[in-house]
């Protein structure tokens, strides 16, 4: 009986599937899927690498400083790092002193002491990186209806993060000719900008970084490609300050792990040698 | 309670005899997994994945107590609360990482542990009960970790929420009032994160009841072995300690190898990089999919697209909670009386396409909700109904199997004569 009411329902539901299969297949086969521009003309990120990729990766804290500094002098202009405090520069490889006067460059905001107002203070290291707006609508309305989102995840909160960073800096072009006789409906509305690895195409940061934007301290040349490389270093960091730390311990279980494989196989040897079945003599 | 040559306890040291007398607790131990539990000499490596469970759920148990200490359930906080156990609290990166993982881990050796039961027609009497008990585990582990994927408040947490509750309007008359009530509210909010941790809380402990009663349930029969043959005699057995404990030692070994692998090294290669993003209720993510584990039956759960005589979406909503129900009544759909796969040679080519056909609809679970894929995942999602409703019981009819060997000794000895049964019965 079981089994009767069970090949009823199989069929009810295979009935119900495969008739949706057909639908399906004949509005696949008369109604072709048309392509569309971002599915046709958008790009994989491009092929780079950052030191603290695989399981051996390391920060290279003189890359991370000079992503520091482009972080600081550019993006923070619009872009916030809230998860971030001023105490964790420390592992960039800057001394207390030196966490404690670039804390001082920032503004927080801060209470008046003596009125209780809302006012602003400089930076003290157990601060977190300040927001560049007061709230969301404020961040709409300076940037074209669009906002730029908080940093400090960024480079988690996209598929191959760094890499897609650095594509995403590096990848403002002028639309190909093809691509507009192929889709002439295609355009950039004024205010966006057109770039293949925005998933999208058009996205409404402006190009943010431009030969010699800035200066930096080791004298290294700043390229569009080196500052773009080196603020998305610096942002890998920022997602996850704690990724060195992880490799390491991992290398160490790893390790113990390996050694504790080995021990159970023979001990699990040793107990089931008795009865291994012996050649009949 | 287990076979009539199984070893008794008989503690020797005065403080073990006193305890024996005022709480038992030892002798409950040694007759569940210690030397007086006795199992079959043949069990595989497939029979390490139930041990493995247990300590996937002990794992959970643990990080997700310690998580718990730092994390905070509320709308407004609760994504920065897991930003702060992964960056301030000592080894909290470990923690959130060991748990998440441990999450797909157990989904891993669960899946191992089911799919050896289907092969081996470990769901057949006299272990129904077992099997039954197994699929409400399944059920409260789902709901477990889909309440737990909601804690962080990532956009994925927001999302999967909404979908996965929204399927309940689906349900005629009293569908769109049971959703509201479910989530406190019309959209998932602080009222639905907080009953949902308050859950993700408990649940496991449920769990936990119900794997005692799983293993009680077993320990009556005892547990089956790749031939399906019962044990007959002494020389089928071996004690479970020293032997199997040995086994399942190395078995887990290997398992937190891998486990560790992942932990340490690709984290957060089976999350969702949306996850990362704080929940937004206005901007909706490019394609909402839940976590792995879930796929298959989301894909299930998509395949039905066109109405048919009931609308589409209450389809794909039953077809969801069918698919999963189907394995209940797995023992008296499939009535053949020869338990292993080993010999049903029909059945193992069928169930071989079972096993692809359950790929597939891993694979197509997380992709796009676009041709081809839902037109593969109809025809696999036609194949799986097929299979246990329709295929099984036709099978379990006309099938001849295999000869079976004589007993357990046999199909490990080649032979059941006493000499040999003698030379290799661990002195005890
Ligand atoms: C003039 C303001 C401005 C500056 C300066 C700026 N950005 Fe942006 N950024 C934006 C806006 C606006 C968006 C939102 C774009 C959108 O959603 O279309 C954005 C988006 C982004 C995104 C997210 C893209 C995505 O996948 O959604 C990243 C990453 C980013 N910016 C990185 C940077 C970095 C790194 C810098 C410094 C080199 C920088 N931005 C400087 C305004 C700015
Ligand atoms: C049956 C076992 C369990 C499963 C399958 C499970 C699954 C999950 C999953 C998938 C997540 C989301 C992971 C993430 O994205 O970080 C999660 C989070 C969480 N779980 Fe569990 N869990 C289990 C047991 C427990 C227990 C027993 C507790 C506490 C008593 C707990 C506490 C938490 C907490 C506090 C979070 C949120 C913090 C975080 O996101 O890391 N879990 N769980």
């Amino acid at each position: 009986m079981i089994r009767l009411i069970g090949i009823l329902v199989g069929l009810g539901f295979t009935s119900a599937v495969l008739w949706a299969f057909g639908v399906g297949a004949y509005t696949f086969a008369t109604e072709p899927a048309e392509e569309t521009a971002e599915h046709a003309f958008h790009l994989h990120p491009k092929d780079v690498s950052f030191p603290s990729d695989g399981p051996f990766g390391k920060f290279d804290r003189r890359e991370l400083q000079r992503g520091y500094q482009v972080y600081k002098e550019v993006c923070a202009a619009c872009h916030g790092l809230h998860l971030v405090a001023f105490r964790d520069l420390e592992a960039l490889g800057y001394s207390e002193a030196q966490v404690k006067a670039a804390a001082a460059e920032w503004t927080v905001p801060g209470i008046d002491p003596n009125t209780g107002e809302a006012t602003t203070r400089p930076g003290v290291p157990t601060d977190y990186f300040p927001s560049p707006y007061a709230n969301d609508t404020a961040a709409r309305a300076a940037n074209n209806n669009a906002i730029p989102p908080d940093l400090s995840l960024i480079t988690k909160a996209r598929h191959d993060g760094g890499a897609y960073l650095y594509s995403l800096l590096t990848g403002y072009s002028e639309m190909p000719a093809e691509m507009a006789a192929e889709f002439p409906e295609f355009s950039t509305p004024t205010g966006l900008y057109f770039n293949r690895y925005f998933p999208n195409l058009n996205l409404a940061m402006p190009p943010p970084l431009s030969e010699g934007q800035v200066t930096y301290a080791d004298g290294t040349e700043a390229t569009v490609e080196q500052m773009s490389k080196d603020v998305s270093a610096f942002l890998i960091w920022a997602a996850e300050p704690t990724l060195e730390k992880r490799l390491q311990t991992g290398w160490a279980v790893i390790g113990f792990l390996l050694f504790a494989t080995v021990l159970a196989w023979f001990a699990k040897q040793q107990v089931w040698a008795p009865l291994k079945p012996k050649k009949k003599a | 309670m287990s076979f009539p040559w199984a070893k008794p306890y008989e503690p020797k040291a005065p403080l073990m005899r006193y305890l024996d007398e005022k709480l038992p607790l030892p002798r409950l131990v040694f007759n569940a997994i210690g030397a007086g539990y006795p199992v079959p000499r043949n069990l595989s490596y497939m029979w390490n994945f139930g041990v493995l469970a247990g300590f996937c759920l002990v794992l959970q148990i643990v990080t997700g107590i310690i998580l718990a200490m730092h994390y905070a359930p509320n709308a407004a906080v609760a994504f920065n609360s897991t930003e702060h156990i992964m960056r301030d609290v000592n080894w909290g990166w470990m923690l959130r990482y060991a748990h998440a993982n441990g999450a797909s881990a157990f989904f891993v050796v669960i899946y191992l542990h089911i799919f050896r039961g289907f092969f081996y027609g470990s769901y057949k009497p006299p272990r129904e009960m077992v099997w039954l008990l197994g699929v409400v585990i399944f059920l409260l582990l789902m709901a477990t970790a889909f309440m737990g994927y909601v804690l962080p408040w990532g956009q994925m947490s927001f999302w999967g929420a909404k979908v996965i509750t929204g399927l309940f309007g689906a349900i005629p008359l009293v569908g769109e009032p049971l959703q509201i009530w479910l989530l406190g509210g019309f959209a998932p909010d602080n009222a639905a994160l907080n009953r949902f941790f308050s859950l993700h809380y408990l649940l496991p402990f449920v769990i936990v009841g119900a794997v005692i009663l799983h293993i009680w349930a077993l320990h009556i029969p005892g547990s089956s072995n790749p031939t399906g043959v019962e044990v007959k005699t002494e020389s089928d057995t071996v004690p479970f300690h020293p032997y199997f404990t040995a086994k399942d030692g190395f078995g887990l070994a290997v398992f937190l190898l891998l486990y560790c692998t992942m932990l340490f090294f690709l984290p957060n290669a089976l999350g969702h990089p949306d996850n990362y993003i704080p929940a937004n209720p206005m901007a909706t993510p490019a394609h909402i999919v839940p976590e792995w584990y879930f796929w298959p039956f989301y894909a299930i759960l998509r395949a039905f697209t066109v109405d048919f005589i009931l609308p589409a979406k209450l389809w794909g909503v039953l077809a969801m909670f069918a698919s999963i129900l189907v394995w209940f009544f797995l023992p008296w759909l499939d009535k053949s009386p020869v338990r292993s796969g080993h010999y049903r040679p029909l059945f193992r080519k069928f169930f071989v396409v079972l096993v692809i056909d359950m790929g597939f609809l891993f694979w197509l679970g997380g992709a796009a909700a676009e041709e081809p894929y839902v037109m593969m995942s109809q025809i696999a999602t036609a194949y799986y109904f097929l299979h246990f409703l329709v295929i099984l019981p036709i099978i379990s009819m006309i099938e001849r199997p295999d000869p079976l060997p004589f007993s357990i000794t046999e199909a490990v000895l080649g032979s059941d004569d006493d000499k040999a049964v003698l030379a290799t019965t661990p002195a005890s």
